[in-house]
């Protein structure tokens, strides 16, 4: 049977590594992946998705199961992600479309493609798509962006983003209605219907190859 | 309804996450307001679009580095676990009490139980030499006159 996230907690409590392995597992990718795109950089995200165990780790004598465990992990993060931001230490890189090859971070390098097919092309619109959209989601506010992160790519409901974010879900809804207005402005471009072209003002003026 | 008020339930109806009854309203809504419709189409294009941008995935020494972070933790005091083992810090702050108050007591009560200077286990070398001494069968060797000496070494 698969053990619950308190389940598993409640082991490392007690001193069960194997339970805190578990955890590990379940957790380090979407960390990952949800600080990445807080700070917009793979070593500070993994740095910061470290410290959120270590705190997970450090904190678990005193652990009580009162909220869901997600709640309580992403809250770090968040807090994490929003206190490294505002310390400014991130880097800012932008993005160089005449380098699309290297990726934002090096980690999107993997793209599904057919052996041997022409998909220079193919792979190069593939990842100005991602750089697009990973700029998109940056530009938003700190808060709308952790929201439409937390909705989107982790699916936690409206009570547990709330409780992260330390707002009311009305408040949450707002966040996320204003979040997606600026995104499906900003996305146009790659939301429109095959066949017709970028539209103006949107954010696909790279280089064609 | 208006364009206002719809978009306080928008996200929750694409999202499905409306009863019944918001859903109908939103819904009468959409079908007399173009504006809204394309915001809709709009929301689900962006979500679309969201979900094809690969996830990070952590690099292959993630756990080893972590690992080396927690064994590099400062190990807790005794007391820290000791006060682990307890189900309550209550009780664990109860029990130190009572540790205490039982070393204070046996300190007061019994002083006779203190260790005496001369006690065998800190006796010095001088006192071992004069003991070995004073054992009879150091000093009367007749004693060893009587045992047959081995035939090995006997006579020459």
């Amino acid at each position: 049977m698969v053990r619950s996230d308190v389940q598993l907690m409640l082991g490392v409590k007690q001193g069960d590594e194997v339970s805190f392995a578990l955890l590990l597992q379940r957790y380090r990718r979407p960390l990952c992946h949800f600080l990445n795109r807080m700070v917009r950089d793979t070593a500070q995200a993994e740095d910061l998705a470290q410290e959120v165990f270590l705190r997970v780790y450090r904190a678990r004598r005193d652990y009580e199961p009162s909220a869901k465990f997600t709640t309580w992990l992403f809250r770090i993060a968040t807090n994490l992600a929003l206190n490294a931001l505002r310390d400014g230490r991130h880097r800012q890189a932008e993005i160089s479309l005449d380098a699309p090859a290297e990726g934002e971070d090096g980690s999107e390098m993997t793209l599904d493609v057919p052996d041997g097919e022409p998909v220079v092309e193919q792979q190069l619109v593939a990842l100005e798509r991602v750089a697009v959209v990973r700029r998109a989601i940056h530009a938003l506010p700190e808060k709308q962006r952790a929201a439409v992160l937390l909705h989107k790519y982790q699916e936690l409901d409206y009570e547990e983003i709330a409780r992260i974010l330390g707002c009311s879900v009305s408040a949450l809804k707002s966040l996320l209605f204003r979040a997606y207005e600026t995104l499906r402005v900003e996305l146009a471009p790659l939301v429109a219907p095959e066949g017709s072209g970028p539209s103006p003002g949107g954010n696909l003026e790279g280089k064609q190859p | 309804m208006k364009c206002e008020q719809i978009e306080a339930q928008l996200i929750a109806y694409l999202d499905g996450r409306v009863s019944v009854r918001e859903r109908r309203e939103v819904e009468q809504h959409l079908a007399g307001c173009e504006e809204c419709r394309e915001r809709v189409a709009g929301f689900r294009g962006v979500w679309r679009v969201l979900e094809e941008t690969p996830a990070q995935e952590p690099s292959a020494w993630f756990d080893a580095r972590l690992r080396q972070r927690i064994a590099a933790e400062p190990a807790p005091g005794i007391w820290t676990r000791v006060a682990g083992w307890l189900p309550q810090p209550r009780l664990a702050l109860a029990s130190l009490a009572l540790i205490a108050v039982g070393f204070w007591a046996a300190a007061v009560t019994r002083p006779q139980m203190q260790v005496p200077a001369s006690s065998p286990a800190v006796m010095s070398e001088d006192q071992n030499f004069r003991m070995i001494k004073n054992m009879q069968v150091l000093e009367n060797y007749d004693v060893l006159k009587d045992l047959s000496a081995p035939s090995g070494i006997q006579g020459d």
